[in-house]
């Protein structure tokens, strides 16, 4: 029988606040030593108390913004109660009843990766039941025969967010993380680092005869430290379920945990241990409200978001679609590229800008440059551009300037002026050159005549060598073109 | 010359240090001396921090010396052992924390701190301040000064003791049901409860997250304004104090004259059951109030009865998520187990006495799945009614007058086998904890086994200053409040 899948899917996003979500204590802990990142609040101490993070709640809103979803501005805390070392106060200060965002939607552009960019490409919509905040737990470590648990972690700021089962392929699942990875990171509000447990993602899924309605037993995939492990996970499990259900075997309600050296699952518990989290509202907050100033100065920091972006830059800019992912994966670098652009550009600026960026710029970054460092300016690269389109240098020029450019931070024109490095453009001073390079190889000119017309490089290598490369390709071309067949004609 | 400590109000001990009739080093070792005394019988408090406080003093006597004055600077004063302080063990009454010092001080306490007072100890209480006798201590119970056969009232009876016997001239209490006017009554010194958010709860250990309040033993109604005055106010630690100004306490002592003020008098406070010379001794009281120019109206609070059963499904519920943190994993008590739930059963069943036990089960139970609604969440819009009763009928009059108690202080062991009999000795104080009000507890005389009595006196939320106000009246007439053991 034919299976599909349904996959619905709980991701944790960490927020890149300076403070913690209840307590003064900095939320960027990452590296540092263990507990040193901590105080009475976050380490759960007797007689400690929360207070309430601002900026964490707007950033929550912003990304409810993003994914269009509902705001509820009167909201409130609960407590969720259960054991476990990492949870300094027996209970998580959390929402439940009433999620700060609820009922939105996100749309993808999904490509089937496996076969290269624009192989597969569909859109398709995924809806967000909810997204709410939340504090992060510490982080036990096991270590031998002891257990070591480190509360840096703890009261970091948490939006969970959970989709409707409306994912249907490990393909949407990649997608949907990668959009919502691009999302955070427009906005500026995490890092949604998997590798470092920034986004951590648990997705759920079901197979079921395809057709059916009814939804089958669920299973739910954890230690899941990558994209590619997302992906890969799941189809596993597709190709295990698959293989039990036509086998004539169920499918039992488990949580399974991902061993990414050896691509399968491996079942961790069994869901029958229920929890019962004994949800009521944290006595220690007031309730939230977020009125209408509030919310409008959070609007305010809502931008164009990746998607929409790629989209624009096609259907306005012509870019492709791959050219359009690759300057949209970051809001810095699409920024980079609309600046060096211009206003309104037309489609061949925008295309040498862009070929510029993923080329030269991403070639010269490899070292380990950040973007924020980069000396030249993208006013700087769109002004070569002009250099170029004007012929005052040519491409293989241009290549040097820009390097010198990215070294130094100098402008294209100071270089070209400083180094003489100007085209030649003119035609009589080219054409002495030209006559110049055959009376200088009369046996090569001889030959080409005979009809080597493959030696015809050599005569533009040593034309340009004689213009130290500042010939105008084009025209020394069509110049040795004419003088060599012309002088056959005789 | 060094003052009689038994009867020495913050006032006056701070006229003596103002003059230099005596130093802060020298008060602080008296009190410390009869500390030494006294304590082992009353087992009033469960730490006491000779060193510390020597420090302290010394440092309020350069502060005196350099010319400097404050309402607290150099006056001993003790500490519920639920308040926690920077170095100083503080258990919670339990044994879970018997060895815990905690890194910081409470806000109430660096706040006190800051104003020079001298910390001479921490106080006995009632497990996590859960009972209305101190025999819930993990360290033993703590004996009534007036008759050492009887409870000191709980949970703050370590503090009520501690001002009744003069081991200090005044203390911190916690009420999150009636655990400092219940050991005011009890021990015939005055209480103070202020309204929730009036004080900071940052450093309180918590058991009713939503009805804890921190609160104030004295010797008079003018001692606990003093103290208030330093100690209330808002706290950017706690986001359920209030961010509102705070009244001059002292300057709203007016004196005597009370016309124009409306006193209200519940039906339902005086019901069948209550002590008669207690019922007697309050109508005295409140006849005091009327011969100083006050008006007396009956008034009714429908919902009274709610109340206990309210705040036995809340303030439970509560405390099963406050006493989660306590699983040995952090600090505090822990009992190796085989593995970590083991840990875990071990370290809580051998931590938590029997009454919190008792009350955490109770919580868990009101809140678990299935129960939820027809326990916590019904107990919530109950909560509602009380707290309305309270708004109407403070739209009337400008205070409510009642017992305490029903009693006098009990013998100790004799509610013990009897939960809801313990439970009903704060029949008349926990609905206020449920509404957020605040009110003094007064000494009004002598029953005649001369164990005290206390007269309550309600005010409306943020209402501290009337209900001073009233007790310092009728104080300033009246000689209950100097009675001493």
């Amino acid at each position: 029988m034919e299976y599909e899948v349904v996959i619905g899917m709980e991701m944790h996003v960490e927020l890149n606040t300076t403070s913690k979500m209840f307590c003064a204590c900095p939320a960027r802990f990452f590296g540092a030593e263990p507990n040193t990142q901590t105080c009475p609040t976050c380490l759960g101490m007797p007689g400690a108390l929360p207070t309430l993070n601002r900026r964490a709640i707007e950033d929550t809103v912003l990304l409810g913004m993003a994914l269009n979803c509902q705001i509820n501005t009167h909201t409130f805390w609960e407590r969720k109660s259960y054991w476990y070392p990492d949870l300094p106060k027996g209970y998580q200060i959390t929402q439940y009843e009433y999620p700060m965002c609820h009922d939105g939607a996100i749309d993808l552009d999904v490509r089937d990766l496996s076969n290269g960019w624009n192989d597969v490409s569909y859109a398709k919509r995924v809806r967000i039941r909810r997204a709410h905040l939340e504090e992060d737990t510490g982080k036990l470590t096991h270590a031998g025969d002891v257990s070591l648990v480190d509360y840096n972690r703890s009261g970091v700021p948490l939006v969970e967010i959970v989709t409707e089962p409306d994912i249907f392929s490990a393909h949407e699942a990649y997608a949907y993380l990668s959009a919502i990875q691009d999302i955070v990171r427009y906005l500026g509000i995490g890092t949604a680092d998997m590798e470092k447990g920034a986004l951590r993602c648990e997705p759920n899924l079901s197979l079921r005869p395809r057709g059916s309605s009814a939804f089958g037993t669920k299973v739910e995939i954890k230690n899941l430290n990558s994209l590619r492990a997302v992906r890969d996970s799941i189809a596993f499990e597709i190709e295990r379920q698959t293989a039990l259900l036509n086998a004539g075997g169920r499918v039992r309600q488990v949580t399974l945990g991902w061993d990414d050296a050896r691509g399968v699952t491996v079942e961790q518990r069994s869901k029958e241990d229920a929890h019962d989290y004994r949800y009521f509202p944290e006595p220690d907050l007031p309730p939230l409200d977020i009125d209408a100033a509030w919310l409008g100065e959070i609007r305010s920091r809502l931008i164009e978001l990746p998607l929409d972006k790629a989209r624009r830059y096609q259907s306005a800019l012509g870019l492709s679609a791959y050219d359009a992912a690759v300057l949209t994966s970051d809001p810095a670098i699409a920024a980079w590229f609309e600046r060096a652009a211009g206003p309104s550009p037309t489609p061949a600026r925008v295309k040498a800008a862009a070929n510029w960026i993923s080329t030269d710029l991403f070639r010269l970054m490899k070292g380990g440059v950040a973007l924020a460092d980069v000396k030249v300016q993208p006013e700087q690269l769109g002004e070569l551009i002009d250099l170029v389109d004007a012929k005052t240098v040519n491409i293989s020029t241009a290549r040097s300037v820009f390097e010198e450019m990215f070294a130094s931070g100098q402008s294209a024109g100071a270089i070209v002026a400083a180094k003489g490095l100007g085209q030649i453009n003119d035609v009589a001073t080219l054409s002495t050159v030209v006559d110049g390079v055959l009376a200088a190889s009369p046996s090569q000119v001889a030959q080409y005549r005979a009809g080597q017309e493959k030696l015809f490089g050599y005569f533009v290598g040593q034309a340009m060598k004689a213009t130290q490369g500042k010939g105008n390709a084009q025209v020394l071309n069509t110049l040795l073109r004419r003088a060599l067949g012309a002088a056959s004609q005789t | 010359m060094l003052p009689d400590l038994s009867t020495l109000t913050v006032h006056a001990a701070r006229e003596g240090l103002r003059s230099r009739a005596f130093s802060a080093v020298a008060l602080t070792q008296a009190f410390l001396d009869r500390i030494t005394a006294l304590n082992p019988t009353l087992n009033a408090y469960l730490t006491v921090d000779a060193d510390g406080a020597l420090a302290m003093a010394t440092a309020a006597d350069a502060r005196i010396v350099a010319g400097e004055d404050g309402p607290l600077l150099g006056v001993p004063i003790a500490l519920k052992d639920v308040l926690v302080t920077r170095g100083v063990r503080t258990t919670a009454g339990s044994k879970i924390l018997a060895d815990y010092v905690p890194v910081w001080d409470a806000t109430v306490v660096a706040r006190l701190r800051a104003a020079g007072a001298v910390f001479l100890g921490k106080t006995n209480t009632d497990e996590f301040a859960m009972g209305s006798s101190t025999e819930n201590s993990a360290f033993g119970v703590t004996r009534n000064p007036w008759a050492h056969d009887r409870v000191p009232g709980g949970s703050s009876g370590g503090s009520g003791a501690a001002v009744a016997a003069g081991l200090c001239c005044a203390a911190l209490g916690t009420d999150t049901g009636g655990s400092v006017r219940l050991p005011a009554a009890f021990c015939g010194v005055t209480g103070l409860k202020n309204s929730y958010g009036r004080v900071s709860r940052y450093g309180l250990i918590a058991f009713g997250s939503s009805l804890d309040s921190i609160g104030i033993l004295a010797r008079d109604a003018r001692d606990a304004a003093s103290i208030n005055a330093v100690i209330a106010g808002h706290d950017p630690q706690d986001a359920t104090s209030l961010d509102a100004p705070v009244p001059d306490y002292t300057a709203a002592l007016t004196g005597p004259d009370l016309r124009g003020l409306r006193i209200g008098v519940p039906r339902e406070y005086f019901i069948e059951g209550i002590q008669p010379e207690v019922e007697a001794a309050v109508r005295a009281a409140i006849d005091g109030l009327v011969a100083l120019g006050a008006t007396c109206h009956e008034v009714s609070l429908p919902n009274t009865s709610l109340g206990l059963p309210v705040y036995y499904l809340i303030a439970p519920a509560e405390a099963s998520a406050n006493l989660a943190r306590f699983d040995g994993v952090k600090y505090g008590l822990r009992i190796e187990g085989d593995g970590l739930e083991s840990m875990m059963r071990e370290t809580r069943g051998a931590g938590f006495g029997p009454e919190v036990k008792r009350r955490i089960m109770l919580g868990t139970y009101a809140l678990s799945a299935g129960y939820h609604d027809a326990y916590y969440t019904r107990a919530q819009r109950a909560r509602t009614l009380i707290k309305r009763d309270f708004d109407h009928a403070f739209e009337h009059v400008d205070v409510i007058a009642s017992p305490v108690a029903p009693g006098t202080a009990f013998r100790i062991g004799e509610h013990v086998d009897d939960p809801l009999q313990m439970y009903l000795e704060d029949v008349f104080t926990i609905n206020m904890n449920l509404a957020g009000i605040c009110g003094v507890s007064v000494p009004c005389g002598l029953d005649s086994n001369r164990l005290p009595i206390g007269l309550q006196l309600m005010a409306p939320a943020f209402g501290e200053a009337i209900a001073l106000r009233v007790a310092d009246a009728y104080q300033r007439v009246t000689a209950h409040h100097l009675q001493r053991p």
